[in-house]
Order: C-alpha cells, then sequence, then structure tokens
C-alpha cells in the first residue's frame, strides 16, 4: 500500500516554522532513516504557506491571489509517499517524525485506479 | 425437500455456525477482502447444494467448501482487474510478474489447497477492533463476521433500519481495504497493546444489549449472548491473558443478575429489590471462578476490578449483607486506573452506603459540574435518592424530574416517573 504522511503545520502556532519546533537536525536523522528504509517512493518539502499563490474563480473570472492566507491557518509543509505493507506500518512512521510533535501528521492511503 | 437435499441441508447444517464462521475467517484472511470471501463462500454453499445430492456427500464437507470456496475466489479476481492488482499486494506479490496473473492465482490455489483450514478468527478480532476504524463500526463489524450474525440482525441490535446497517458495514469494510488495515494475528509485542481496544468492543456490544438507549425494550438479550460468546472465544485463544478473562467474569455475572433486573410489567428493579433466587447460579458459579483467579494475578485491570464488584453482589445473601467498605475499596482501585465521572459516581454511592449519605451528597456535589454527569441519568437519581434519605423532599423531585430529561429507554423512564409518584405521597 502506498500511503502519502503530510507533515502538516499551524500558522498559528509558535512552535512551528522557524522561530522554534523540532529541531531542523531531526528533521534530516528522520528523513536518513525513512529514506536508508527504502520505502520512499516520493515526497516533497514546501516553502511557508505565505509564499503560496492560490488560483481560483470569482464570477467566472480567475482570481490569483498571494499568500498569506489570514482564512486558513493549516498548512501541509512537507509529504512524504511511502509503500509499505500497511497501516499500522505507516502509523508506526509518523510516529517517529518530529513532524508529529511540532504539528501533526496526517496519513492518507494514496487512491489506487 | 427430497430426501437427497435434506441430507445436503443435514451437512450443511452439521457444518454449524462455529465452522462457517472459521471458514470465512480463514478466507477473508487469505484474501484479505470482505466481500471477495463472502461472495466466494456463498457460491461454494450453493455449489454443495447443486452437487452433493448426486456425487454424495465429500468426506471433509468443511475442507471441500473451503477449496470450492478458494477456486471460487480466484476465478472472481480473475475476472475483475481491481481485485486483481490488490491480489497482487498479498505477500506472495515477489513471486508475480507483470501479466502472470493467471500462474500466480493457480500458484495460489495449489500453495492453498495443500493447507488445512487454519483458525484465523484471533487476527480477525483484532483486524476488526482496529482503532482507525470507527467504534461504531468495530461492534458491527465483529458481530457481523466474528458473530456471524446477519445485517439485519444487526440492525436489530441497534435500533436501526436494515438498509442503514447495509451501508454501515460497507463504509466500514471499505475502510478496512483502501486504509490497508492488517489481517492475521498481530505479533505478540503489538498484541498486548491492542487487547484492550478489542476487549472494549466487546464489552460494548454487551452494553449495547442491556440497555438500549431509545425504544421501548429494556434488555435486548441476543447482543449481551453474543459478547460473551465472542469474549469466551477470545479468551480460548488468550488464556493468559488476565483482562480477558475478567472481562468474561464481568459479562457472565452482570447476566448472572438479568432475569431479576426488570418486572414482570417491564419496569426496571433496583438491585436492592430484586428477587435473587433469579440470578442465574450457575452462571455466578463460572464468573466467580474466573474473577477469583484473575484479581490475584499482575495482569488484572478495570475489567477485573469491576467483575470483582459484581462478585460481592452476587456473593452477598440479601442487599443488607452486601460488603460495601470492600466495593468502597475496589471503586477507589478502579478510580485510580480509569478516573472517569461514571466511576467516581459509583464511588459517591458505595461512600453513601459505607459513610451515610451526607458523606455521599459531599461527594455528589463535587461531581456537579461534569458535564457528562449531567446527561446521565444514574447521577441524577442516586442525586434524587441521597436526596430523600436526607428528608431534602423537593430538591428530590428536582433531581428525578432532571433525570427524566436525559437520553434513556421508555422503561427507565416510568419507573423514574413512578418513584415521583410514590415520593408526593
Amino acid at each position: 500500500m502506498k500511503y502519502a504522511l503530510l507533515l502538516m503545520g499551524r500558522t498559528d502556532d509558535p512552535e512551528c516554522g522557524e522561530d522554534g519546533g523540532a529541531d531542523p537536525s531531526e528533521f534530516m536523522a528522520f528523513d536518513k532513516e525513512i529514506t536508508e528504509a527504502g520505502i520512499v517512493v516520493g515526497g516533497f518539502a514546501l516553502e511557508g504557506p505565505e509564499l503560496g499563490v492560490r488560483v481560483s474563480e470569482s464570477g467566472g473570472e480567475p482570481l490569483v491571489t498571494s499568500g498569506p492566507f489570514a482564512e486558513s491557518n493549516e498548512f501541509v509543509g512537507g509529504s512524504y509517499v511511502i509503500e509499505v505493507a500497511d497501516i499500522d506500518e505507516a502509523i508506526a512512521w509518523a510516529k517517529k517524525s518530529p513532524g508529529a510533535r511540532a504539528g501533526h501528521i496526517e496519513i492518507r492511503p494514496v487512491a489506487d485506479y | 425437500m427430497g430426501p437427497e437435499s435434506e441430507a445436503v441441508a443435514r451437512v450443511l447444517s452439521a457444518i454449524g455456525e462455529e465452522d462457517f464462521g472459521r471458514l470465512l475467517a480463514a478466507l477473508v484472511t487469505r484474501f484479505r477482502d470482505f466481500d471477495l470471501a463472502e461472495e466466494a463462500l456463498h457460491d461454494a454453499v450453493l455449489r454443495a447444494v447443486e452437487t452433493w445430492p448426486g456425487r454424495g456427500v465429500p468426506e471433509r464437507p468443511q475442507a471441500w467448501l473451503m477449496a470450492t470456496a478458494k477456486n471460487r475466489a480466484i476465478d472472481l479476481i480473475r475476472a475483475d482487474e481491481v481485485r486483481t492488482r490488490h491480489l497482487a499486494r498479498l505477500r506472495i506479490e515477489d513471486e508475480l510478474r507483470p501479466g502472470d496473473h493467471d500462474d500466480h492465482a493457480v500458484r495460489l490455489s495449489e500453495e492453498m489447497d495443500a493447507a488445512d483450514i487454519p483458525d484465523e478468527r484471533l487476527g480477525l478480532f483484532f483486524t476488526c477492533s482496529h482503532p482507525t476504524l470507527r467504534v461504531d463500526e468495530r461492534l458491527v463489524l465483529i458481530l457481523r463476521f466474528l458473530s456471524g450474525l446477519t445485517t439485519a440482525e444487526v440492525a436489530a441490535g441497534f435500533l436501526v433500519e436494515t438498509a442503514a446497517m447495509q451501508q454501515r458495514i460497507v463504509r466500514a469494510k471499505r475502510r478496512i481495504l483502501k486504509t490497508g488495515i492488517p489481517f492475521g494475528r498481530p505479533a505478540p509485542d503489538e498484541l498486548s497493546d491492542r487487547l484492550p481496544g478489542v476487549l472494549r468492543v466487546l464489552s460494548l456490544i454487551f452494553t449495547q444489549g442491556m440497555n438500549a438507549t431509545a425504544g421501548p425494550d429494556h434488555t435486548r438479550v441476543d447482543l449481551q449472548e453474543e459478547s460473551i460468546r465472542l469474549t469466551r472465544l477470545l479468551v480460548g485463544y488468550l488464556p493468559a491473558e488476565t483482562e480477558a478473562r475478567g472481562l468474561l467474569a464481568l459479562l457472565l455475572l452482570t447476566r448472572a443478575r438479568d432475569p431479576a433486573r426488570v418486572a414482570p410489567d417491564g419496569l426496571p428493579v433496583p438491585l436492592a429489590d430484586q428477587d435473587r433466587s433469579l440470578w442465574d447460579s450457575r452462571l455466578i458459579t463460572e464468573g466467580t471462578g474466573l474473577v477469583g483467579a484473575a484479581a490475584g494475578e499482575p495482569g488484572a485491570g478495570a475489567y477485573t476490578i469491576q467483575a470483582a464488584i459484581a462478585a460481592l453482589h452476587t456473593d452477598a445473601a440479601r442487599f443488607a449483607d452486601t460488603d460495601w467498605r470492600q466495593i468502597l475499596v475496589l471503586f477507589r482501585m478502579l478510580s485510580d486506573i480509569e478516573p472517569t465521572p461514571v466511576v467516581a459516581l459509583n464511588t459517591a454511592i458505595a461512600l453513601g452506603k459505607v459513610s451515610g449519605p451526607e458523606a455521599a451528597m459531599g461527594a455528589l456535589d463535587e461531581l456537579a459540574d461534569e458535564p457528562h454527569l449531567l446527561r446521565h441519568r444514574p447521577y441524577h437519581i442516586a442525586r434524587a435518592i441521597t436526596l430523600e434519605e436526607l428528608g431534602r423532599t423537593a430538591e428530590a423531585e428536582d433531581a428525578y424530574a432532571a433525570s427524566l430529561a436525559c437520553p434513556g429507554n421508555d422503561a427507565e423512564s416510568e419507573y423514574i416517573t413512578a418513584r415521583i409518584t410514590d415520593s408526593q405521597r
């Protein structure tokens, strides 16, 4: 089974982001461990939500806006896509990640079309 | 029905619920797919009904059904691209080369034919109580796949329409498949972590059977029996687990008092007024024996303590003989493990029996800010009874009225209304 581990953060959480939260070295150590386990099949790390650009539609017209977006304070900071036997293994990896302490990790099964 | 098909019906019924459940659990675990397993087993039974009258009943009907169901499952997999991909995720996927599904299926069938029918029901308990499932989904999955109840029977136990229950089961099965919830017995170190979750589901099934939260009937006998049967089955797999035996003891001792809990007119009878000769002495003997052994073990926890409390009630020949001091000690132990408002309420009631209504009232007043208890009938009833004992009748009436405003079944409401009428006389 493939799962996306979405590393979620909150803009209003002072523990999260550049000023605090888990030490970057902890993330590096976790990255090394999960990569060496040979289960990572994809993933990304994102710049902060304040650099996000939104494209939507308003009254039939395309609307482009730039962050920060006051109305949503939860954001995806990065993701690992892993291939493991079952949800229990995915949960075990999520528990190991420093992201589970700094924010939270949402595990989503990758749809199988 | 001709004599031959009667013979088939006899054999099918001789296979019995027990082996049928075992066959289904083995198929579900092997293929990691509830729908596929059910469909394959259903088709195998139909095949038996067709062929056994002509060819005779096979020597080992269970093995015949298993082999036929497996073959049928493989046919179903071959016919369905999505299922073929799902199958490719099974353990033996390393042997599978692209475009090789048919060969794979043949190998799979040979491999399985060699094996006997494994008993996978223990693993299925854990799959069906997986923490990623919703609590209501866990209950219905266990009842549907380990008790072998029909969807209509499960629906009746939960007072919902069959169609609604069907939807809930479909959702739960889909969640297991799509979330990738594992099948099979957990590793020994995970097993002890996960066991409390399984025991909780079994105890919730019993509670569902005991206190319907809505509707006319105060008791719902079937689900109590099912949860006892399931817990007994689990204890058989895990005889060393103290809390599993503690739960079985608790369920047996609670069930034993059931015949006296409801008067012939359908109204609930409080413990103090119950006719103790109606209690089931066979269940009490079994439950007391189990808790006697479990209580001395280091693994004794909340279920074993609650069973010990139940045993103190069944030990008392009359209500006046109840050892409330010991019950209070046990409730305090329970409060340490499970500091919940309901345990605190029961501790307050026991305290009242030991130290009098004023002590109880003090303890109950301390709980007055618990939002859960304010919606909990027994809390208001305990207050009402304690206030009556203290001669504060006007406040007692208010407390009874507050209890009626909480969710509960009709029989309880009638009982409370009758008590209000009594207190006004």
